[in-house]
């Protein structure tokens, strides 16, 4: 009688905050808005938890980034579970020093005395139309900081239960959702899921390259991926689901396997998690690659306004296909 | 002033000055072994802030948490971390209480409530916030106390931390240390107000102004604090007047210090005057020598027990980096 439920990201977030809070009670939230006094925040992840939880484990914030952040690595050293929420990524740089210089190092400098089992969560996406300073995917500054781990989910059920892994998880975790992922629907976990951290799914089979990727650029690399397959190219698509730790047995094993690899992101591609990437694959498998490791990633400049522009910033599908066979062409000529 | 209670009796002055002294000792040890060589660290010293602390964590329970910064080892002896761990953490070594991986600007020992120190100026406030926010969820009627200097109260992160303390009425104490510069800069030449405590009316926070080099003063303001946090009355900014008789660092330069103001400080030194205070209370003057001689003599076993530690293996490398232990 019913077709299976589908959920969308919001609703897949917001079970695991509810599944969590409902757990365990050291699990709190803390965030501008998030209230239902607010309206349950921006996005609506939160919506009713303060209701359901109390203003006490609900607890909306002045808009004071680094007193969020330094109130959850604080609640954190003490065993609470701490689910803070930065409305926009391009806003952590606000409390950056509660980030890198707290939450990333109080388990190593306390000799392992103390650990920060704290989860950010935060929101970020070109397409929106935001323009330069609520758009970046800054994912990069902190996997390059030991300590932190970092996620970034591609559809609902994977945004649930890496969620709820993450509030399970003693370290710090920075998940990164994509605005522009929101609505996209898939099929509803039952309660209680978990996607473990530190491992990527191998999202679609294939034995002529690998794409690796994550967060939203996984439903590009699929698409791609359809496409080619069409044209007798077999495309392996990674989804990372953890950025860091960097699982590298999946990747290793895929691409020894498929022998060429494509890296792809929504961040800016100097300088980015890709390169760490595309550097690995090489160190690892050098002698095993048919062609070298091919980057896509945006425009190294500021996300812009205009429609026009913002969308010739973003990577795109073509340029996928194209590296893609970049990998290939390679190996025809030699 | 009316009589609030919280003046110190006779016994809680004696414990005062014995941590007091147990800073007073600890920082001229340190300072001793820079000075002949035998230890190469880069050392703050507490010299003439001694009273501040010892009075503060009187004030306070052992499982009372406390947050505090590279000048810390004061806030640190006065809350109660034995000697030999922090002595042994301070050089370096794996048996610290930190194996060796935090130093003397990250100490840490939950077990006497120091959950915290940073060396990023003004970072504890907003962390010492989480403190009390988890003390007053979980209800288990511990206080927070955050220590920083004069030169912190610029910093961002104190405003945000204490407009959220007052809007939550949190458990917490900001003990700013107004030791009168921020390293080498004089209070009037980083702040046009007369004093950090006048900031707390900005907050609709209750704010205290004391003699930080008096112990009765600077316990009645600190008690005082205490009890209200305790009974849920909210944050208190207290500003405890003192001076910072040394150098920023240990070994630095102190010459932009006017004359004046170090002749004063010198003049009101805490540590003799709280000596003679008690002997004016009938305090026998072999009683005091006794609680210092006691004093050397752990100082002594701490400093042999650090040396002779081991350093830390470099496996520590791959250790607390993540709960788990990562790859070489
Ligand atoms: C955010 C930050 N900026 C600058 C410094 C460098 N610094 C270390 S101590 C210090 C002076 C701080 O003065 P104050 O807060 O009055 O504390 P005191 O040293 O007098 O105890 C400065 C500028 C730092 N550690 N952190």
């Amino acid at each position: 009688m019913n077709a299976p439920a589908k959920i969308n990201f919001i609703q897949g977030l917001h079970q695991a905050l509810d599944e969590a809070m409902g757990a365990d009670e050291n699990v709190i939230a803390l965030g501008e808005d998030i209230g239902d006094e607010q309206g349950g925040g921006i996005f609506k992840i939160t919506k009713g938890l303060s209701a359901k939880y109390g203003r006490n484990r609900v607890r909306s914030t002045p808009i004071s980034e680094q007193a969020i952040i330094g109130a959850a690595v604080g609640a954190a050293i003490t065993g609470m579970r701490p689910v803070a929420e930065i409305m926009l990524m391009n806003f952590v740089t606000v409390a950056m020093d509660q980030i890198v210089n707290h939450a990333a190092k109080l388990r190593f400098m306390s000799g392992g005395q103390t650990n920060v089992p704290l989860v950010i969560r935060t929101t970020t996406g070109a397409g929106v139309g935001f323009g330069g300073q609520h758009s970046d995917m800054l994912e990069a500054w902190f996997a390059h900081v030991p300590g932190l781990k970092v996620i970034m989910a591609s559809n609902p059920a994977d945004a649930k239960g890496l969620l709820a892994s993450a509030i399970e998880d003693d370290d710090p975790v920075i998940l990164i959702e994509n605005i522009m992922a929101y609505g996209q629907t898939g099929p509803a976990p039952e309660a209680g899921y978990r996607v473990p951290l530190g491992k990527a799914a191998v999202a679609r089979e294939g034995s002529d390259v690998t794409i690796v990727t994550y967060g939203r650029a996984v439903l590009d690399a699929l698409a791609v991926a359809e496409v080619m397959a069409a044209d007798g190219v077999s495309v392996e698509v990674i989804d990372l689901r953890t950025i860091a730790p960097f699982d590298e047995a999946t990747v290793f094993a895929s691409v020894a396997k498929t022998r060429r690899a494509v890296v792809l992101h929504e961040a800016v591609k100097a300088y980015g998690t890709g390169a760490e990437m595309s550097s690995r694959i090489h160190e690892e498998l050098f002698d095993t690659l048919k062609a070298p490791v091919v980057r896509v990633g945006s425009s190294y400049s500021p996300v812009p306004f205009s429609p026009v522009l913002e969308k010739a910033w973003i990577y795109n599908q073509d340029q996928i296909k194209a590296a893609v066979g970049a990998t290939i062409d390679r190996k025809a000529r030699g | 002033m009316t009589d609030t209670g919280a003046a110190p009796d006779r016994e809680t002055l004696l414990e005062i000055y014995r941590r007091t002294m147990l800073i007073h000792r600890t920082d001229e040890r340190f300072r001793n072994l820079l000075t002949q060589g035998k230890l190469a660290i880069v050392y703050y010293p507490v010299r003439g802030q001694e009273v501040v602390s010892a009075a503060m964590m009187t004030a306070l329970n052992q499982d009372d948490y406390l947050v505090t910064t590279y000048r810390g080892l004061h806030d640190q002896l006065a809350k109660g971390i034995p000697l030999n761990l922090l002595w042994a953490e301070f050089t370096g070594r794996a048996t610290g209480t930190c194996k060796g991986k935090g130093g003397p600007m990250h100490i840490t020992h939950p077990e006497t409530g120091v959950m915290v120190t940073t060396g990023v100026v003004g970072s504890g406030l907003p962390i010492a916030n989480g403190l009390a926010l988890s003390s007053q969820n979980k209800g288990d009627g511990r206080v927070t106390v955050v220590c920083f200097g004069d030169g912190a109260s610029n910093i961002g992160a104190f405003h945000e931390a204490m407009n959220m303390a007052q809007l939550w009425k949190l458990p917490v104490i900001f003990l700013c240390q107004n030791n009168k510069y921020g390293e080498h800069t004089a209070f009037a030449a980083h702040t046009d107000s007369e004093s950090i405590v006048s900031r707390a009316a900005g907050y609709g926070m209750r704010g205290v102004q004391c003699d930080g080099n008096d112990p009765v003063s600077m316990y009645t303001a600190a008690k005082e604090a205490v009890d209200r946090a305790r009974a849920g009355e909210g944050p208190t900014l207290i500003e405890a007047m003192t001076f910072r008789m040394l150098g920023h660092l240990f070994g630095a330069d102190f010459s932009y210090v006017p004359k004046e103001l170090t002749e004063a400080g010198i003049a009101g030194d805490p540590v003799p005057a709280f000596r003679e205070r008690l002997i004016e209370m009938q305090v026998s003057e072999a009683d005091l020598d006794a609680i210092v001689a006691k004093i050397e003599a752990d100082i002594d076993a701490a400093v042999a027990y650090a040396f002779d530690s081991p350093f830390p293996e470099t496996d520590e490398l791959r250790i607390d980096v993540l709960a788990e232990e990562i790859a070489a």
